[in-house]
């Protein structure tokens, strides 16, 4: 949680909580879990209504922020959407719409994508990892061969999030001079998506066939010359936003376990009177702000685009990926046998800790941007 | 209040600063050799931040301070990077005791030892804990008895950091042995200098450095006007002295002037990257991991310090948070001391050759790796304190609570 809200921005978040608490809370998402459904669509479109595709989008595309800081904005929402592990396309219609409003010059010709994704009425995925891989989106395996108008994409994506629910893919692809960014839409001949089930059981991810896939040039986002640039923007909103859901999911599950701290007897006394348990909840308090310290460090960082922000971005994902699963873990050990139940709803903050752990860069793989990035 | 700018601050402070402090040698950055001739040097120097105008920049005027904010005083730190400066005296003299003093202390006291500290006459150092006691501080036994209108100390005290180069010691001792532990301590400056009934040890650490000190007093005489505060009430001074203490460990204080600690001896190689790139081993992923993990913590101690500072002050958090910037602190210098010694690897052993230098003092910080969370209370107490105090968690059973502490058990 950023310490400066302005009363602008207070009044965004509690609007956002509301409209969580209202329809989407945890019994909603369990029920939605049974049948297999992902998210509302009506639901996101509200959602959308309230600014939470908006953001990042620049006031002459009829976007607007609330703080001047687009991204530190999102980052209240994404805290929400942690604290509810929420299933919606927060992080990926943003992150496409970050590619989609870094191309310079290009904003007109995207302008009616923006406009779509930023009203809800569609949903847009970053079509950026393959199978088998690690993170690695400067050298997709996926082709994109320029055809005079058109562009034809073959190959395999996946852990495409919503794939299932999303109508046009931002896909990386090798093009005949480097890497290019290309919109495509979900209905387009050649595409194949099917479902994966992952760890999150409300956000699922999917697989995205690409055969013989032709679209126009116009499509295209950026150049290869662009792109590396672009990419790295997306990837920096990504892990920034990522890391402010965690924060908001491993704050509300230490204020579930604190909870129980007082609420539970042993041996005639709250768990919370122990000195050997209070210890624990001590290093998960501190363990806590640092993760929300080094968040809003990055999150701010990659709003303004300081000359630091990629080195604070992996910063922040190695730190928050480690210590939130190690702080959810130890909560399930305080929480005793019923944590490991489905009943419980521990688990779900655990499940969506750990495929942010996992997704756009492992810890180790940041740690190891971090040595590369240290200032001499 | 000035109307000078921060930015117009820093511009004078720069300008001061190459006129008047002596540059550091990049290729020889300034040693502290635990010896009293460095001491001298460092009162020198802040004889010269004196004259400058530039001492206490959050410091209240009517003590010789300059009453501005952090933001100037985050400026001085910028202004003299490069220079030498007498970072010794942040650590315990201005970070903890002065403020104590200006909290507790006499008009007269913060005349001689706040003034006299900024400039640059008075040293100070802290009494607090002891051979038996360790982080259950208000179980002291020194102990001081009125003799008409004098007090006579007798104890011992330990792990007074660089006392032998202070001028007093902030000391807290015993006046009621009939009350409940908290309730019978009183503060007292203890002058440093030869004289009958003190004796100043100093103790050699794992490092060979010796830089604590322990003390002995046997019917050492102190004016009246050492007590600080009340009489039976030096818990109270003593707890805002902890919450000096542990803001200032964890890196956090507004009352340091400068760089904020001093660095450590002889150190040829500060970081695991440079060690790293020193033994060629920059492009080992292992080392790579280990690495970017070290650099991780130093990135979030500062992020965390400046959250958890700006909470307390704004009451989001209450002050015993502080520990919290202690807790950190100690888990960085862990995880810092660990990588060296990973990245150093089997070298470590018997280090010698090239990379001698750089992997001794590696070694010598794994060995003190504990230091960092025990020095300024342990971490047991860091986490007593966030969980009671901050989390609200109820306290242990204590045997000694609301007890006589002349009925309360001292070791078998």
């Amino acid at each position: 949680m950023q310490l400066d809200l302005n009363d602008d921005q207070k009044t965004f978040q509690q609007t956002a909580r509301r409209a969580i608490e209202k329809e989407m809370p945890l019994s909603r998402i369990r029920e939605m879990v049974e049948v297999g459904a992902t998210f509302d669509r009506r639901w996101w479109q509200s959602g959308a209504e309230l600014g939470w595709a908006a953001m990042l989008v620049p006031e002459e595309l009829d976007g607007g922020t609330i703080s001047g800081d687009g991204l530190c904005d999102l980052a209240i929402v994404a805290e929400e959407f942690g604290r509810g592990v929420v299933p919606g396309p927060l992080q990926a219609v943003n992150t496409v719409i970050a590619g989609l409003v870094e191309v310079v010059g290009e904003q007109e010709r995207h302008a009616e994508t923006i406009g779509g994704l930023f009203s809800g009425e569609l949903i847009a995925s970053w079509a950026v990892y393959e199978p088998g891989r690690e993170w690695d989106p400067l050298n997709p395996s996926v082709v994109a061969k320029v055809n005079g108008d058109s562009i034809v994409i073959d190959g395999v994506k996946d852990r495409v999030e919503h794939a299932t629910s999303a109508d046009l893919f931002l896909v990386t692809a090798s093009g005949p001079e480097g890497v290019i960014q290309v919109l495509v839409p979900a209905d387009a001949a050649g595409v194949t998506v099917t479902r994966q089930d992952g760890v999150d059981l409300a956000r699922p991810f999917g697989e995205v066939r690409f055969e013989n896939v032709e679209v126009a040039a116009a499509n295209q986002v950026g150049t290869s010359s662009t792109t590396p640039a672009v990419v790295e923007r997306q990837f920096q909103v990504a892990v920034a936003l990522q890391c402010a859901e965690t924060a908001g999911v491993v704050g509300r599950a230490f204020e579930m376990s604190c909870e129980w701290a007082f609420d539970r007897y042993s041996f005639g006394r709250p768990l919370a009177s122990y000195q050997a348990l209070k210890h624990r909840w001590a290093d998960q308090k501190t363990w806590l702000e640092a993760i929300l310290a080094t968040t809003d460090a990055a999150v701010e960082a990659v709003s303004r685009r300081s000359s630091n922000s990629a080195e604070l971005v992996s910063v922040a994902a190695n730190y928050v990926g480690d210590k939130s699963t190690e702080i959810i873990q130890d909560i399930v050990q305080l929480f005793g046998g019923i944590a490991i139940t489905y009943e419980h709803d521990i688990h779900f903050y655990l499940r969506r800790a750990t495929i942010n752990k996992h997704l756009y860069g492992t810890p180790t793989e940041h740690r190891r941007r971090v040595a590369q990035l240290i200032p001499a | 209040m000035t109307t000078e700018t921060v930015e117009e601050f820093e511009a004078r402070a720069r300008a001061w600063a190459a006129e008047n402090l002596p540059p550091e040698d990049p290729d020889n950055p300034p040693h502290f050799e635990d010896d009293l001739e460095d001491w001298s040097r460092q009162r020198e120097l802040q004889k010269k931040v004196w004259e400058g105008g530039f001492a206490g920049i959050c410091f209240p005027q009517e003590y010789g301070g300059l009453g501005l904010s952090t933001a100037y005083q985050e400026a001085y730190g910028r202004a003299i990077h490069g220079y030498q400066t007498p970072t010794r005296l942040n650590l315990p003299t201005f970070a903890i005791v002065a403020p104590v003093i200006l909290d507790h202390g006499t008009e007269e006291q913060k005349q001689k030892y706040v003034r006299g500290a900024l400039m640059g006459d008075v040293i100070l150092s802290q009494f607090f804990s002891e051979p038996k006691g360790g982080s259950d501080l208000a179980g002291v036994i020194t102990r001081a008895e009125r003799d008409g209108d004098t007090w006579v100390l007798n104890g011992n005290k330990i792990w007074s950091t660089a006392a032998y180069g202070a001028d007093y010691g902030i000391c807290l001792a015993r006046t009621d042995w009939d009350a409940p532990k908290h309730r019978g301590l009183s503060m007292f400056m203890v002058p440093i200098k030869e004289q009958a009934g003190f004796t100043l040890n100093r103790i050699r650490m794992v490092t060979a450095d010796s830089d604590f000190c322990e003390e002995f007093f046997e019917d050492l005489v102190l004016p009246a006007d050492a007590l600080v505060g009340e009489v039976n009430d030096g818990w109270t001074v003593a707890s805002r002295q902890l919450v000096y203490e542990r803001t200032a460990v964890g890196g956090g204080s507004q009352y340091t002037q400068g760089p904020r600690m001093p660095r450590p001896q002889n150190h040829d190689v500060q970081s695991p990257a440079e060690l790293a790139k020193s033994l060629g081993k920059q492009d080992d992923p292992y080392v790579q991991d280990r690495v970017g993990l070290a650099h991780t913590y130093e990135v979030i101690h500062g992020q965390i310090n400046h959250r958890v500072g700006q909470a307390m002050r704004r009451g989001a958090l209450p002050p015993p948070a502080a520990s919290i910037m202690r807790l950190f602190h100690a888990e960085s210098m862990w995880t810092t001391r660990d990588v060296m010694m990973d990245v150093a690897g089997g070298l470590a052993v018997a280090p010698n050759g090239h990379y001698a230098g750089a992997i001794t003092n590696g070694v010598e910080d794994y060995l003190m790796r504990q230091s960092a969370s025990l020095g300024g209370g342990s971490t047991e107490m860091a986490r007593n304190l966030i969980s009671e105090r901050v989390l609200g968690m109820p306290r242990e059973y204590a045997a000694d609570r609301d007890v006589p502490f002349r009925e309360v058990r001292q070791g078998r």
